[in-house]
């Protein structure tokens, strides 16, 4: 019996693989096909160079006004103001406080994922907004209280946005679950509250907000100009998360209702138990999606006068000593958001691929 | 012997039957909702009352005396009233939201074929294009084109010149506006006897082609038609048509039409944040008619532009629709982020200047809203209709 030894397998014909041949399939496979790759290359040719000259090889890095020579970026102007974009006129000595908040989310985050311990989780959650609030705010505990007008930059964003999503949700499922529901009243309201919210722009709410909302409160009660605009923030929001969770809720099998009906679960029970979390569940990538929709639209409260990261922009520029640098703050905000937007669509686009191959 | 079967109710208390429990419910939430609005609207009337403010809609009567930098309807800072002030808002946004959905349909439609192109470079571009600027929020792209790009450009003694006909400086793009003559009216009718004669046949074509399969070239003979009609009628009636060129006098331009670089800022940053969508929608739609259909049309020996035009797009339109229209409703809203700028839209005037000047904020930024309530209604009826019409029909 003769024995053959097992040949390596024969590379692919010499026109058929290497840098020419794909080349000559992906750019350059006909006539109309050139020409748009060369039409390309030369729209990257006069680009990309200028950019990158501009924003890292002409840019100034360090040293003062006098430095600065090249005609690239001058990001010595967000050096010296980052501590402005960043925590706005919050006091300089407690810029420990909305640190010690962000250390704490993150650990408030781990906590969460890890933890085994419902009743240990639900004490954390809680907590933490409590917990958030007082150290950012101060005011008791002998932390000495900063008042909301000299909160800005980073920090007011990121806190409108936490706070727009994390107010929004429960309202949200349960306009979810009033519009689902049987009742027609209750279904009613909760229709004509999700359309009307969702039919007009975010801008006459934020409006409605803060100089419709203070007419509607006994003169004693004042609203600050936060509070008023993280108001309608959270309605404009809940209404979306609304509509989400509706997705959800109607993905689920009617098996799933009537199997928790038939085992006696009351309509909370069954919402809590079996339904919410499956629905919560296959809306995720749509829930992340609108929250990226709510930070972008968090900067529009600088219309109302609050003085979030992109409306730094424009006031460190009136600082009489740097004046006309609105191009390199434009370019920094822009970077902020870009990075804050892209990693959050990555996480649901990694999401979305965990959830097809489990159907699958 | 029959013993009545337990109906459930009999057994059940009052409280737990669930029919009672649902009409308590509902009549509780009711009673909560209107106990709300009593609150709120008792405080509000105290209020008003407290501040002097008046009420009611007698305001849209008065005098404005501002002046409004774009107006498409007669408008005069001495003697027009406020409800003339709604009306040029109404118009301006329509107007921004118009040529906004205009530009961003082509560009959107070019990046989402784009991006499933062969063409390497292209499909990467095209990526590149989506990720970057629907990660931006479009309130800070409205800012940058118009106080960084738009800022920079040089003021109208150094104006960047087209042809020389256009020009582009820091107060705008100026271009010839047209005037015209005694007969231009026969141009008008012209093209509209051009575009009735062209749907008469379109459906002549149609009903051809299903009799007898015998294809007629509609598109190109009717754009023809289209296009050539009125200016045919332009030059039998003598050129009836002639256009204003903006001049350059003293510091500034006189003449022609002029775009306000607000505009411009807004329609632009409009266009290119709302493309990313639509180019996602455009892409979603294609890939989501199957591979299958187009091989099937292949085998049948079908060429490739009418595989393009009568199997692949009829499918992949019913998925790209209706999403394309939700961001066009979705662009007329974030249109009212002009108020940043300062374009003189329905927000920018009337919950801005005349909000300021008259004090009802109330009954202004109701009648704010109503104006975007009746735009999304009348896109959801469009949107409805639609549907309707695209529906799968016969399964």
């Amino acid at each position: 019996m003769a024995i053959y030894d097992i040949k390596e397998a024969k590379p692919a014909p010499i026109n058929n693989r290497g840098l020419v041949f794909w080349l000559r399939k992906n750019l350059f496979s006909d006539i109309k096909n050139s020409l748009l790759s060369l039409f390309c290359i030369y729209f990257l040719f006069i680009t990309v160079p200028p950019a990158l000259d501009w924003l890292i090889f002409s840019a100034t890095w360090s040293g003062s006004q006098e430095d600065i020579v090249k005609d690239g970026a001058r990001w010595i102007f967000i050096i010296e103001k980052f501590d402005q974009f960043i925590y706005g006129f919050y006091p300089e000595n407690l810029h420990w406080r909305p640190l010690f908040v962000a250390a704490l989310t993150v650990a408030f985050v781990a906590s969460v994922k890890l933890l085994n311990n419902i009743k240990l989780k639900i004490v954390i959650i809680l907590l933490y907004p409590f917990v958030s609030i007082v150290f950012i705010h101060g005011g008791l505990f002998g932390l000495e209280t900063v008042e909301t007008n000299k909160w800005g930059g980073l920090m007011l964003t990121v806190i409108v946005a936490a706070v727009g999503i994390i107010a929004s949700f429960p309202i949200g499922i349960l306009l979810a679950l009033g519009r689902q529901s049987n009742m027609p009243i209750v279904k009613t309201l909760c229709v004509g509250f999700i359309e009307f919210v969702r039919g007009v722009p975010l801008i006459t709410i934020l409006f409605m907000a803060s100089v419709v909302l203070p007419l509607f409160f006994h003169d004693g009660i004042d609203f600050d100009k936060l509070l008023r605009a993280l108001i309608g923030i959270t309605l404009f929001q809940a209404a979306y998360i609304a509509e989400v969770v509706r997705g959800g809720l109607q993905a689920i099998p009617k098996g799933q209702y009537e199997a928790s009906e038939s085992l006696g679960l009351s309509y909370w029970q069954g919402m809590i138990l079996i339904i919410l979390p499956q629905a919560l569940k296959i809306s995720i990538p749509n829930l992340v999606g609108s929250f990226i929709s709510l930070f972008k639209d968090t900067t529009l409260v600088l219309i109302i006068g609050l003085f979030d990261i992109l409306a730094m922009v424009t006031l460190t520029n009136s600082d009489s000593n740097w004046l006309g640098y609105e191009v390199e703050g434009y370019v920094f905000v822009t970077f902020i958001y870009w990075i804050f937007c892209f990693s959050m669509s990555q996480y649901s686009k990694s999401v979305e691929r965990r959830f097809n191959t489990e159907l699958k | 012997m029959s013993n009545p079967p337990n109906t459930p109710t009999s057994s059940v208390s009052f409280f737990n039957n669930p029919k009672n429990r649902a009409i308590i419910f509902q009549v509780l939430a009711l009673g909560f909702v209107v106990f709300l609005a009593y609150y709120f609207a008792n405080n509000m009337f105290a209020n008003i009352e407290a501040r002097g403010i008046e009420t009611g809609f007698s305001f849209l009567d008065q005098v404005a005396g501002f002046g409004i930098s774009q107006t498409l309807v007669a408008y005069d800072d001495g003697s027009s009233t406020y409800s003339r002030v709604f009306l040029v808002g109404v118009l301006n946004t329509l107007l921004v939201s118009g040529i906004a959905i205009f530009f961003t349909t082509i560009l959107g439609l070019l990046i989402g074929i784009g991006r499933l192109s062969n063409n390497f470079l292209v499909a990467k571009l095209s990526m590149v294009y989506v990720e970057t600027f629907r990660n931006i929020p479009i309130l800070l792209q409205i800012l940058f084109w118009y106080n960084v790009v738009l800022a920079a450009l040089p003021s109208p003694r150094q104006s960047l010149s087209y042809f020389g006909e256009y020009f582009l400086n820091n107060r705008g793009f100026l271009m010839p506006r047209p005037i015209m003559e005694d007969n231009s009216g026969y141009i008008l009718a012209a093209l509209i006897l051009a575009c009735i004669g062209v749907f008469f046949l379109a459906r002549w074509a149609i009903k051809r082609h299903d009799d007898t399969g015998e294809e007629f070239p509609i598109f190109t003979v009717g754009g023809a038609i289209i296009l050539l009609a009125p200016v045919l009628v332009y030059f039998v009636a003598g050129q009836p048509i002639s256009s204003e060129i903006p001049e350059l006098k003293g510091f500034n331009f006189k003449g022609g039409w002029v775009i306000i670089p607000e505009l411009l800022a807004l329609a632009f940053a409009l266009s290119i944040y709302t493309a990313t969508y639509i180019a996602e929608a455009v892409r979603a739609g294609i890939e989501s008619v199957p591979k299958g259909q187009k091989e099937a049309a292949n085998s049948l020996g079908l060429k490739e532009h009418v595989i393009l035009r009568k199997v692949i797009l009829p499918q992949a339109l019913r998925v790209i629709i209706p999403p394309v229209i939700n961001q066009y409703l979705n662009l007329v809203k974030n249109s009212s982020l002009a108020t940043a700028i300062g374009y003189p839209e329905i927000v920018t005037l009337f919950s801005g200047t005349t909000l300021n000047q008259v004090g009802q904020a109330i009954e202004i930024i109701l009648m704010t809203m109503a104006v975007y309530l009746l735009f999304s209604i009348v896109i959801s009826l469009l949107l409805n209709w639609i549907n309707a019409k695209m529906e799968i029909k016969g399964r």
